[in-house]
């Protein structure tokens, strides 16, 4: 059996991601504080404009409103008895509007992070993680999702509990992970030891790469870190449109339409299959992105002055890669 | 852990020695040996205050600078802090019963709406690491709960993280209502969080943006001593 992502993978050369959806529903009114996952049953008509907007801009894949839609996170608004419902209508909302888009559009079912550190740091379990993440992968696949999108990860252990759950399911899956200290996740996962985690795992997803993090030249050199670890499997890029500044009370970013378009053929010249954006990329940016995917030729890998140059400095000097020049843990004199 | 680490018996060192190792130790995150070599200073008569200052913030001070510089990540530094919080809940009695200067006080708090709390629990424990008291007010927290804390708690910082763009704004609607109530100047107030940048702390009031744990420390003590100085000036 082939999921949609597959097949148009499989068909093309690039598939279209969507942008924000946080920033999005900000501007629609979401007040600081709200859970975006309740809009699914008090505004449906805004989660399906939502929608709309990366469909009319062309997207190929548009991701749910559910990324905060976990037991964990939704407890803290007192609604962790509705995991299955607001995933679920997340997804049929997705599913109409992508049935009604006369061309094949992925609804992609959003599974952000619990929130919570994994055993043996943190308190939380493999074993409650992987039903944590089951059922929210249960209430999007019964809405319609075509394929479930683990976004924004830190720590490998969350990524496998995930992976695991969706194996439960008998989903088909998508994952990546936020790059977003000295080129490591939070957690300290660098580039080549993701491609590392996501090539041992029983259960692999369709694509895996990197989203949010700080700014697209980071993501850009992650993209190229996935790229030197040489893996067969599709790499996803979906950078924030600039950094977030404060403006008249609300939250913009300073990415313009222009520079994301850069920012896709950067992208998909280190390597990315699947481009989209993160937060503060909107409707306009994902048109600039894919009228520049379409018009101008692939070109060869950027190295790091070429991306420096186009999308401006990177947030650290290193990429937590390199070996010889990465700063090393302390000598310790048990180890002596 | 091979047989050679269990031979290091924190006993026999001097006591210069035993301070660098428990520094080591820390930085390893080695809860036992820790609380032993606090115990074993108080043996050989240290202050509470002088154990806390010279090698527990020490240690810490090391741990801080090394996660600001990318070697040591959020798991080494929870475990760094999880062994200092061993030392110092040995310590803290001692130190409130030897009257031992207090560098200042942060009500620390995620913002209403976000339930992120990695960031803020480790902004608490390096600054507990380098002898500031923490009142922990946890996630979700709305300004009558960071307000009624900091006065409850007699506080000289308000300490305020977001992880979401939907939750950051929050932050200036807190500031906002200390200084409608003419009490922001009682307060140094430091902001933080993934989607927040400098630019973000100066347009909504707050006196300082602190990237990471680390420059929350320096940022806090810094502007302590500058509050301190307006004060006896």
């Amino acid at each position: 059996m082939t999921d949609l992502l597959s097949e148009l993978l499989a068909e093309r050369d690039w598939l279209l991601g969507d942008g924000a959806t946080g920033t999005t529903l900000f501007n629609m009114g979401l007040e600081a504080g709200e859970a975006p996952e309740i809009w699914n049953e008090t505004h449906p008509d805004r989660i399906r404009a939502l929608y709309d907007g990366a469909i009319n801009a062309g997207s190929d894949i548009f991701l749910t409103n559910s990324f905060g839609g976990n037991f964990s996170r939704l407890k803290l608004h007192d609604r962790q008895n509705d995991v299955f419902t607001l995933n679920r209508i997340a997804a049929e909302i997705g599913r109409e509007a992508a049935d009604a888009a006369g061309r094949k559009i992925v609804v992609a079912g959003s599974v952000g992070p619990t929130g919570e550190i994994m055993e043996p740091v943190g308190e939380l379990s493999f074993d409650s993680a992987v039903e944590i993440f089951e059922e929210q992968a249960k209430g999007l696949m019964e809405g319609g999702a075509d394929v479930l999108w683990l976004e924004t990860i830190s720590a490998p252990e969350e990524y496998k509990a995930a992976a695991k759950a969706f194996q439960n399911v008998g989903a088909p899956w998508v994952g990546t992970m936020s790059f977003d200290t000295a080129g490591r996740t939070m957690m300290g996962v660098t580039a080549t030891d993701m491609v590392a985690m996501v090539e041992g795992l029983e259960n692999k997803p369709i694509a895996f790469g990197a989203n949010c993090g700080v700014g697209a030249s980071d993501l850009l050199r992650t993209l190229i870190g996935f790229g030197k670890a040489n893996t067969s499997i599709p790499v996803v890029s979906k950078g924030n449109a600039g950094i977030p500044k404060y403006v008249h009370g609300h939250i913009h970013y300073d990415g313009t339409p222009e520079l994301m378009g850069e920012y896709a053929l950067l992208a998909r010249d280190a390597g990315a299959k699947i481009i989209g954006g993160c937060c503060g990329t909107l409707p306009e940016h994902l048109v600039a992105m894919k009228a520049a995917l379409e018009s101008r030729p692939r070109g060869p890998v950027p190295d790091a002055d070429t991306i420096r140059a186009t999308l401006g400095e990177f947030s650290s000097d290193s990429d937590g890669l390199d070996a010889g020049t990465a700063p090393k843990r302390r000598n310790r004199r048990r180890d002596a | 852990m091979s047989d050679e680490e269990d031979d290091l018996i924190l006993s026999e060192l001097n006591d210069e020695e035993l301070v660098l190792q428990m520094m080591d130790d820390l930085y390893d995150g080695m809860k036992a040996e820790i609380e032993e070599g606090v115990n074993i200073l108080l043996e050989r008569k240290w202050t509470p205050y002088d154990i806390l200052t010279k090698s527990l913030v020490e240690g810490m001070a090391i741990v801080g600078v090394d996660f600001r510089d990318g070697i040591l990540f959020v798991p080494e530094v929870l475990l760094a802090a999880g062994a200092m919080k061993g030392g110092m809940a040995i310590l803290k009695p001692l130190l409130i019963e030897t009257g031992a200067p207090r560098l200042g006080k942060m009500v620390i708090g995620t913002v209403k709406g976000d339930i992120h709390d990695i960031g803020k629990n480790l902004v608490g424990m390096m600054m507990e690491g380098a002898g500031f008291e923490i009142h922990d007010l946890g996630i979700n927290n709305s300004l009558e709960e960071y307000i009624g804390a900091l006065e409850s708690e007699g506080a000289d910082i308000l300490g305020m993280s977001a992880l979401l763009t939907t939750t950051m704004p929050y932050m200036k609607v807190v500031i906002d209502t200390l200084v409608e109530q003419g009490k922001r100047d009682d307060y140094i107030v430091l902001v933080g969080g993934a989607p927040l940048n400098e630019e973000f702390g100066k347009a909504i009031g707050a006196d300082a943006y602190c990237r990471d744990a680390a420059v929350t420390v320096e940022t806090a003590k810094e502007l302590m001593a500058k509050k301190h100085n307006q004060l006896s000036a």
